[in-house]
């Protein structure tokens, strides 16, 4: 798949922000993207929204590493790459400390309790603490690149549009001034890229395809990549599924089951083959409207590569073929 | 292995257990992990549940995706409850529909505002929009409200719900009460008390005490936008009352023992370790784990022993095996065969692996396997349910009373 006309890698982009359906992969492919950033020479920040644990999974060798789950503050896992997991009452606290340059423990008692009223009670709070935070380790350049393995797409767009929800609600105030730089950032297309996973099934292309849409009209932000995740790889040729046809329909059976040891263990053997096959055509369908969807964005093709779990090998494999589909 | 599995293929852990799971059940809360097929399950779970009961059986999504029309051929499922023409003659009837978050708040709002002028008045401010749209974290309260809504309705005799994926299925069973706290505490009182108060007096020490707490949001938010919330908040204290009243019964429902969670998960280390983590939680909370449902397992084939030892054999065959199999076409072909059955056949001992691992195992467990085709139309929906629940699982009474299909919908 071609990424023909693309601009410079997308590597070259301060923000990159994965999202994609749960189960497709998001974490993997951030992680793997944090990679190959850090094996260009940058300093990495990998940062996981949703605190499920799924990117440090992804980012430590077998057996190797500290299983102590990530925190706000962020730990060095590698050469050239940090990672932290996303925290708004750490973020809002972190804020509060920098902006308002009071102790803040000595003027509201807890301020869990009150960043519970703020969240539930302030449309966008949550959401602009989030977004403001990785923002701002972009616009302060702590890092070359600050790589996001960001919520699921049904709730990206809420966190994308935060900036703009609150200058359209807030008149003045603390937040308001603090929504424009941060919209420089997420609406240019030299610094940040939005990155949707995808599998070739059904529900996640339908959902890319949409998500898509709602990013054009509803943000500003730039899609630096389509990736199709775990797509299964073709079992034969043309002319071999043509073989295994004739195979399965003659006497294919019966002579295999003279090697594996009855014509039953032979018809299992072919069924999964056809099991495969067939899962592979139902999948090129949605692969093909996903193709079709994206236009000019650049898109990667991961193959299924079979991973038994998720760890630095499994990462280490996607990258490879991330930086060959994209040319990072 | 058959093309279109058959109901040999489901393992059912033991032969009525789904059924028995659902004993005096009326409604059944599906929830897990996002992409493992939980939509799907719900739907083929309320379509098996009608055919086997032949009672009158609703499935509610709250996952704004339209895997749910999808699954059952339509071009999309609104808000309204629809009725979907059964396609057999087992009796019973399938209803679907799909919540839409801010037309069910404004029917909130008319039903429990004081006059209709504060209802208009509440409808027309801008953050009341924003709160029930952009920011969706209320998509999980409205679900639970219009699942009690449905309930007391008695127009079903079971309800099939669908949930976001599951972090957020907590907060969906944590929904009420924090709209019930929300509404009682003490720092909505002080955000608006400069707003409502009558003489300036009577709040002057309230106001005092909540003042540094005061300060630091004014200085966040700004006070426009401060006196915005608050006037918006005062509009809406005026439901208080009929909130906290229904958020305390929505509490209840999610408790009681006609409410079952079946929990789906995939094989796979991340949803599985998700699903043990929702499955601590409902116990930790007193709620009824009514199944655990793994989808999408590869087939039981790829377990079997003479066939990888078949596998084995093909790719370690010698010249003179390879000339007596076929063609050097065909030999390629087979060697593929091989190979593909050998990667899928590691895939499933790791799926068994992470079966046994699980520390957290309920009582019923259904495994259903991947299917080579997507549910598209009611017809592959069926056969899904039969793998969920088998023919001959036993016919079990619904939780409701039957005298509730006396009041046909719409």
């Amino acid at each position: 798949m071609g990424s023909s006309g693309a601009p410079a890698s997308m590597l070259n982009r301060q923000l990159l922000l994965v999202t994609g359906k749960g189960g497709v992969g998001k974490s993997t492919v951030a992680s793997a993207l944090a990679l190959l950033g850090a094996a260009a020479g940058k300093r990495v920040l990998a940062c996981e929204f949703d605190a499920k644990g799924d990117l440090l999974a992804s980012l430590r060798g077998a057996g190797t590493g500290s299983n102590t789950p990530l925190t706000f503050e962020p730990r060095q896992l590698q050469p050239h790459l940090w990672a932290m997991a996303m925290d708004p009452e750490a973020s809002l606290k972190e804020y509060l400390r920098l902006n308002l340059r009071i102790p803040l423990v000595t003027r509201i008692g807890a301020l869990s309790t009150a960043f519970d009223f703020l969240a539930n009670a302030a449309p966008g709070v949550r959401e602009i603490v989030t977004i403001g935070k990785v923002a701002y380790e972009v616009r302060e350049r702590h890092f070359d690149l600050v790589v996001v393995d960001a919520t699921a797409t049904g709730h990206i767009i809420g966190l994308l549009r935060a900036p703009q929800a609150i200058n359209e609600l807030v008149g003045v105030g603390m937040i308001r001034g603090q929504t424009a730089w941060m919209l420089d950032i997420l609406n240019d297309p030299a610094r940040t890229g939005l990155v949707v996973t995808s599998t070739a099934e059904e529900m996640p292309v339908s959902e890319t395809i949409e998500l898509l849409q709602n990013i054009r009209v509803q943000t500003g932000v730039s899609v630096a990549a389509v990736v199709a995740n775990r797509v299964l790889p073709e079992l034969f040729t043309v002319d071999g599924e043509k073989v295994f046809d004739r195979v399965r329909a003659g006497t294919g059976a019966a002579r295999l089951g003279e090697l594996v040891g009855g014509v039953d263990v032979a018809r299992r053997l072919l069924d999964a083959a056809q099991l495969s096959t067939d899962l592979r055509r139902t999948r090129a369908v949605h692969l093909q409207r996903l193709v079709d969807a994206i236009g000019p964005t650049p898109m990667a093709v991961v193959p299924q590569l079979f991973e038994v779990e998720p760890g630095l090998d499994t990462t280490r494999a996607v990258a490879a073929h991330l930086a060959e589909e994209l040319n990072l | 292995m058959a093309r279109r599995s058959s109901s040999a293929d489901a393992t059912v852990d033991s032969i009525d257990s789904i059924a028995s799971a659902l004993e005096h059940k009326s409604v059944v809360i599906c929830c897990g992990a996002g992409g493992v097929g939980k939509t799907t399950i719900a739907a083929a779970f309320g379509d098996v549940a009608r055919r086997r009961t032949g009672g009158r059986v609703l499935v509610l999504t709250i996952d704004p995706a339209k895997r749910l029309a999808n699954a059952l051929g339509l071009e999309s499922v609104g808000n309204v409850e629809r009725r979907i023409n059964n396609s057999d003659d087992a009796g019973g009837e399938l209803w679907v529909a799909m919540l839409d978050t801010s037309s069910s708040w404004d029917d909130l709002v008319r039903a429990h505002a004081p006059d209709p002028a504060t209802a208009t008045k509440i409808l027309a401010n801008p953050l009341y929009r924003n709160i029930t749209e952009r920011f969706v974290q209320s998509h999980d309260y409205i679900a639970m409200e219009r699942l009690y809504e449905l309930r007391a309705s008695g127009r079903f005799d079971l309800i099939v719900i669908d949930t976001p994926p599951s972090r957020h299925a907590l907060d969906f069973l944590d929904a009420p009460e924090r709209m019930a706290d929300f509404f009682s505490s003490k720092l909505l009182r002080w955000i608006t008390m400069p707003y409502r108060l009558g003489g300036e007096r009577a709040g002057r020490l309230g106001y005092l005490a909540a003042k540094p707490f005061y300060q630091v949001a004014d200085r966040i938010l700004g006070s426009q936008f401060l006196a915005d919330i608050a006037e918006f908040f005062l509009l809406f204290q005026s439901m208080y009352d009929g909130f906290v009243t229904r958020a305390r019964a929505v509490t209840e429902l999610l408790r009681d023992p006609a409410t079952a969670f079946v929990v789906v998960s995939s094989l796979e280390p991340a949803p599985l370790h998700e699903a043990e983590f929702f499955m601590q939680e409902l116990e930790r909370r007193g709620h009824h784990l009514g199944a655990l449902v793994f989808n999408r397992v590869l087939p039981d084939d790829f377990r079997d022993a003479r066939a990888r030892a078949g596998a084995t054999r093909v790719i370690t065959a010698s010249a003179v095996e390879r000339k007596r199999l076929g063609s050097v076409d065909e030999n390629r072909v087979f060697a593929n065969v091989a190979e593909s059955f050998l990667r899928f056949a590691a895939l499933a001992d790791h799926e068994q692996a992470q079966r046994r691992r699980l520390a957290h195992r309920p009582a019923t467990m259904v495994s259903i396997p991947l299917q080579d085709h997507d549910i598209t139309d009611l017809p592959s929906l069926s056969l899904l349910g039969d793998l969920l629940w088998p023919p001959a699982g036993r016919v079990v009474p619904l939780g409701r009373a039957r005298n509730a299909r006396s009041k046909p919908a719409s």
